[in-house]
């Protein structure tokens, strides 16, 4: 899959679900591009090296996230 | 002090040591100033952590949120974002991410190294430190959003030290000290650790496993980093041939000349050293005896256990033929309760460039747990639930009755069509020829 055919799916999956929530594990991103996890991982990289994504950690989960959604990076000043 | 903290205060009066006096001290080191510091956060943060701290005490809750979205550029991991839900109260640990250092391999540094390292942290964070994270790095507690790049920055450029692990990701590879200072050791534990951390560094920034994922590396079967209770996959030296015996040494233990444990339970006075009790009869497969003033080993039945060569270093050595066991799934409790790594590999080479470990071992079983492990399903919970036959399976693994633990326990056993003559087919014809309808 090229690059922009799946920063397309995933930026359009992502807003799509927006209502319901902002954050996502790297496996719905990977479903997504229906993709195995190794494949999207070097395209999901790119996206977020972009500024598309971002990542959110607690400490022990990562998730991916569009770039300034969801409450946090208002919530916490990074925006 | 900024806050009045009465049931920390109480805390003081346990036993040394502790962390309340650690951060009074701090607390006050960064008040006075002796070393004319430039603070690039809040000077009261160390005051604000305790006023915080107490706050919670009294509530019985947190004051911190969870998790958050700071990092260093193309890093998913080894910053922590924490914020304090009680900013205005506590404005010096607003923002309090934590930064995990990546340990040097074996936990070596000179002094010269941590101290440039924690002048850093003085000057750009808390100075507040944890020596070491159960992970095993170097943990930097607190400091503000826009320090992060500063410090990554010194860090990488200046001091030769990368971020560790956190998040989804591979975690910081912790190992023991090996073959540096340890005579026990199996195999090169420093030069395996620093081999993979450097092969899989895009496993270790960038998250992309269904949750965390540890290796941890012990020289032999004494298991100084625990890494069997510890880690997803764990390397533990371990050797094939025979232990080599030192009769005459054997003899100076007996004789007194030597002290048992070289010296390590010397508090006490338990009299005088008895073979018999201290050793062979405490061996768990009872695989040792003497002949008259011959100590002996069935070797066959040795699970080197160590206990008679930590007892007798002197006399007793780990064998020649050397290399390591893997084990998979290891976890702490948090789901299922607590589990021990499973054995997958018995034996294996430990020979730099380590090609077999990472081919043969550690990818496929990444690639198995990564399309069918659940978010924030680990290995062993995984192995747990599709079964270690599954695992063998995705693995290539050939099984192996060291792979079992009891016997006989489960009476079922699941045949796959290829593995039984005929497969699953009959000529019905020929069975009602015998059986009737």
């Amino acid at each position: 899959m090229e690059y922009e055919e799946a920063k397309q799916l995933i930026v359009d999956g992502l807003t799509k679900k927006q209502k319901v929530k902002s954050k996502f594990y790297f496996n719905d991103l990977a479903k997504i591009i229906d993709m195995k996890p190794r494949e999207a991982k070097k395209l999901i990289n790119q996206l977020v090296q972009e500024g598309v994504l971002e990542y959110w950690s607690s400490g022990s989960t990562s998730m991916y996230g569009l770039k300034g959604t969801g409450k946090q990076a208002h919530a916490e000043h990074e925006d | 002090m900024k806050h009045e903290i009465p049931m920390l205060d109480q805390l003081e009066s346990g036993p040394w040591p502790s962390f309340v006096s650690d951060l009074k001290q701090e607390a006050e080191r960064r008040a006075k100033n002796p070393d004319n510091i430039e603070y690039q956060i809040p000077v009261d943060v160390v005051e604000d952590i305790l006023g915080v701290l107490e706050l919670s005490f009294k509530h019985g809750r947190t004051h911190w949120k969870h998790g958050g979205i700071v990092g260093v550029f193309g890093y998913g991991g080894g910053v922590i974002g924490r914020y304090c839900d009680q900013p205005e109260m506590f404005p010096g640990v607003a923002h309090f991410h934590t930064m995990r250092i990546a340990q040097p391999g074996g936990k070596f540094y000179t002094t010269e190294h941590l101290r440039r390292i924690t002048d850093l942290w003085d000057f750009r964070g808390s100075g507040i430190t944890n020596m070491h994270g159960s992970t095993g790095d170097i943990i930097f507690l607190g400091t503000t959003t826009k320090q992060l790049e500063e410090i990554f920055y010194e860090l990488t450029h200046n001091i030769g030290q990368d971020l560790g692990g956190s998040g989804s990701n591979l975690r910081t590879p912790a190992d023991c000290i090996g073959q540096a200072r340890c005579e026990y050791a199996c195999y090169d534990t420093q030069d395996l650790c620093y081999d993979l951390t450097m092969e899989y560094q895009d496993e270790l920034h960038r998250p992309a496993f269904p949750y965390k994922f540890k290796f941890k590396f012990d020289g032999c079967p004494n298991g100084c980093v625990a890494s069997i209770a510890r880690a997803d996959m764990s390397f533990i030296g371990t050797w094939k041939d025979d232990i080599k015996i030192d009769q005459e040494a054997v003899q100076a233990y007996i004789g007194g000349e030597f002290v048992p444990n070289a010296g390590a339970h010397s508090g006490r006075d338990w009299g005088a050293f008895d073979i018999q009790k201290e050793v062979i009869d405490l061996c768990p497969t009872e695989c040792m005896w003497m002949d008259g003033k011959e100590l002996k080993i069935d070797n066959r039945e040795c699970t080197r256990c160590m206990h008679c060569i930590n007892v007798m270093p002197r006399a007793l050595r780990i064998g020649d033929e050397r290399g390591l066991s893997i084990f998979a799934g290891a976890k702490a409790p948090i789901l299922d309760g607590a589990q021990l790594g499973s054995l997958i590999v018995p034996f294996i080479k430990a020979e730099a460039p380590y090609t077999e470990i990472k081919e043969n071992v550690i990818e496929p079983i990444w690639d198995w747990w990564m399309e069918e492990g659940k978010n924030r399903e680990r290995l062993g919970e995984l192995m747990k639930r599709q079964g270690l036959q599954k695992l063998l399976e995705m693995a290539n693994f050939e099984p192996d009755p060291r792979m079992v633990q009891e016997p006989r326990t489960n009476p079922y056993i699941f045949w796959k069509e290829e593995e039984v003559e005929g497969g699953w087919e009959r000529d019905i014809n020929e069975f009602r020829k015998h059986h009737q309808r």
